[in-house]
């Protein structure tokens, strides 16, 4: 369990532009605070690396594999299985018969691995989440910069964040600079 | 392409959400009006389940008549969504962006409404679960995975659970957009569910956009096969006319016609009924009548190499068949309707760049398609079980009848509502897609011209 110094808060601030937000990733990172603690946070996606940002690592193109080797083998199963289950002998045909049958072991592969990407969306997206700190006025165009930091590291990340000149930075106890006073 | 659309976030969030947070009157009277229509289809299956399926004009030897024709051209407009939308996002085209939700939402209420012919068909419709489902319901009978009675139910089931997956994927950030942006605590809640949590981070972002194409790239080949599968509940037959080889390219690239046309018109219709005159441009309507008169191109071709084969093999049943469909009254008539509504009138109209950048041709243009290949379903499908075969001594013309025709008009109304629905509950424009549009959009210097251009990771 972790202690009490260890436990961690988040930080939201809101800049009006994306360059405000990458200027204080980037004063994030000189002051210590490591990739994974920081997020950006925007209403429309921006091209990778706007924000100064590391290269995203995910695992999702795994996902619709394992879908599709998943979807294969329970339409294999099915029909093959339904067809020896039952036997219909037709005009001496094979009782698997494999042009008959294909359409849907096609199909049961594809959905498997159109299911398996969706939850792997989600996955990777770390969905759902109704954790994490947000302000509506990032659907306005603000961009938002959150970052988790130690409670004796708090005061560090605020004086980054500020120093990038932000129209607010938030707390879970609401915004910090009208307690400042530092608009 | 293209001039980007112009709007600051505040004003693009207002104007893609005004038609989800606002009331106009006229909603409820077009919902009430297609709702009629839907109940007026309703009473028509409950008593046809009373009578059984002569209420509907089907006897001997035609027994596949409008509900199959309805069935096969539903099938065929809901390929307009994963088609255009798929295709566009693969190939990153920049004018994609107003146009990919409502593609895919026409794709999934087509969908729907498609899979209640067979149903209605079957004249027994809770009985169809006998047939479809992998389960032996205590008969100590498994489903014969070979029937196109099973190859059919699991092609539309994939293509419509991809496909509803698939717009939800990508309305995820609309989904945020709308909660954060939501007139009431109720909203906001639902809403917020429904998202998710969504924030938009960077990472989120990037996982869509690889989303977006890695579903389009699973979709597309289940796109194909759907129709393909549906060709061969004709082709595997052996009825003269629908015994051909050429069935499943040819139902394909006709859907393709049909559907991109469908997603012309309700463009069109959404630009002046949501009031979304800066998102769905003349740019965008240029574009879609572009691609159509390719795809009409190639449909054609489709649709002469079926004649063709059908007679060269010189089989005297394939082409009194064709001779029944292109020659004989009444089929001469809805023949010369169906080539000249389907191409001789559209693609000539849309090679004129004045046509194809003006509204209100280009929805004529594409309701007349629309009407051409409904019509084209009705010349594959009836035509050729009229035809005198061997042994038969029960032949004869057959009519639609009046309920026929109420239940082709009620599935209209239950295409359209759902859309309505849609867009009134749900962002019908992807606002995070068109905002990037605006982001990535630029204009650069060529000689002494300034033209738009638009940047791409």
């Amino acid at each position: 369990m972790a202690s009490k110094t260890q436990a961690k808060h988040e930080l939201l601030a809101l800049y009006e532009d994306p360059e405000g937000a990458a200027d204080a990733v980037g004063r994030l990172r000189d002051a210590g605070f490591d990739d994974t603690a920081v997020e950006v946070l925007s209403s429309t996606p921006y091209p990778e690396g706007a924000f100064g940002e590391r290269h995203t690592k995910h695992r999702l193109f795994a996902f619709p594999f394992a879908g599709a080797a998943c979807g294969l083998a329970i339409g294999i199963t099915w029909t093959v299985g339904a067809q020896i289950t039952l036997p219909i002998i037709t005009g001496g045909k094979p009782v698997v018969a494999l042009p008959a049958i294909i359409q849907i072991i096609y199909e049961g592969t594809l959905l498997g691995a159109v299911l398996f990407t969706v939850l792997g969306v989600l996955f990777e997206s770390r969905l759902p989440d109704g954790v994490g700190l947000y302000d509506d006025r990032i659907s306005d165009g603000y961009v938002g910069v959150s970052v988790l930091a130690r409670e004796r590291r708090v005061a560090d990340a605020q004086i980054a964040l500020e120093e990038a000149k932000p129209v607010d930075v938030l707390s879970r106890e609401g915004s910090l600079m009208q307690v400042s006073g530092t608009t | 392409m293209q001039e980007p659309v112009i709007a600051d976030n505040k004003t693009a969030n207002r104007e893609l959400l005004d038609f989800v947070f606002s009331w106009p009157k006229w909603f409820f009277l077009v919902g009430g009006a297609l709702n009629g229509l839907i109940v007026a289809g309703f009473l028509v299956v409950v008593v046809m389940l009373w009578f059984g399926l002569q209420f509907l004009g089907y006897s001997h030897p035609v027994y596949w008549g409008f509900l199959i024709v309805n069935f096969v051209f539903w099938i065929g407009v809901s390929h307009a969504g994963i088609m255009v939308s798929a295709i566009l996002r693969l190939t990153q085209a920049e004018w994609r962006r107003p146009v990919t939700r409502a593609a895919e939402v026409l794709t999934i209420f087509s969908l729907l409404t498609a899979v209640q012919f067979p149903l209605i068909h079957s004249g027994r419709p809770w009985r169809t679960m006998y047939w479809t489902f992998p389960y032996d319901w205590n008969r100590g009978a498994w489903p014969n995975p070979r029937s196109p009675l099973v190859w059919d139910p699991s092609a539309i089931f994939t293509y419509l659970t991809s496909t509803i997956l698939f717009v939800y994927v990508a309305l995820i950030p609309d989904l945020a957009l709308a909660r954060d942006r939501a007139p009431n605590p109720i909203s906001r809640a639902i809403y917020g569910v429904l998202a998710m949590g969504f924030r938009g981070s960077t990472r989120q972002w990037r996982i869509q956009a690889i989303a977006g194409i890695l579903l389009s790239a699973i979709i597309l080949p289940i796109f194909v096969s759907v129709h393909s599968i549906v060709s061969w509940d004709f082709a595997v037959t052996s009825v003269p006319g629908w015994h051909n080889t050429i069935f499943a390219p040819y139902f394909v690239i006709g859907a393709v016609h049909s559907g991109v046309s469908a997603v012309v018109t309700v463009m069109i219709v959404m630009r002046y009924a949501f009031g979304l005159k800066r998102y769905i441009t003349r740019d965008h309507i240029d574009s879609l009548a572009r691609l159509l008169i390719v795809v009409a191109t190639v449909w054609l071709f489709f649709f002469m190499l079926d004649l063709f084969f059908g007679l060269y093999g010189t089989e005297p049943a394939e082409v009194d068949t064709w001779q029944r469909r292109l020659i004989e009254p009444p089929w001469i008539v809805l023949a010369i309707i169906f080539i000249f509504t389907a191409y001789l009138i559209p693609v000539p109209m849309w090679m004129f760049r004045s046509v194809r950048r003006n509204f209100f041709l280009m929805f004529v243009t594409t309701i007349l398609v629309n009407i051409g290949m409904w019509i084209e379903r009705y010349m594959v499908v009836v035509p050729a079980l009229e035809r005198k075969s061997g042994l038969t001594f029960t032949y004869g013309d057959y009519a639609p009848s009046l309920s026929e025709i109420i239940l082709v008009i009620a599935s209209f109304g239950l295409v359209i509502l759902g859309f309505l629905t849609f867009a009134k509950l749900l962002p019908i424009m992807p606002a995070a897609d068109i905002k990037e549009g605006q982001i990535l959009a630029d204009r650069i210097k060529v000689g002494r011209a300034n033209v738009p251009a638009a940047m791409r990771e």
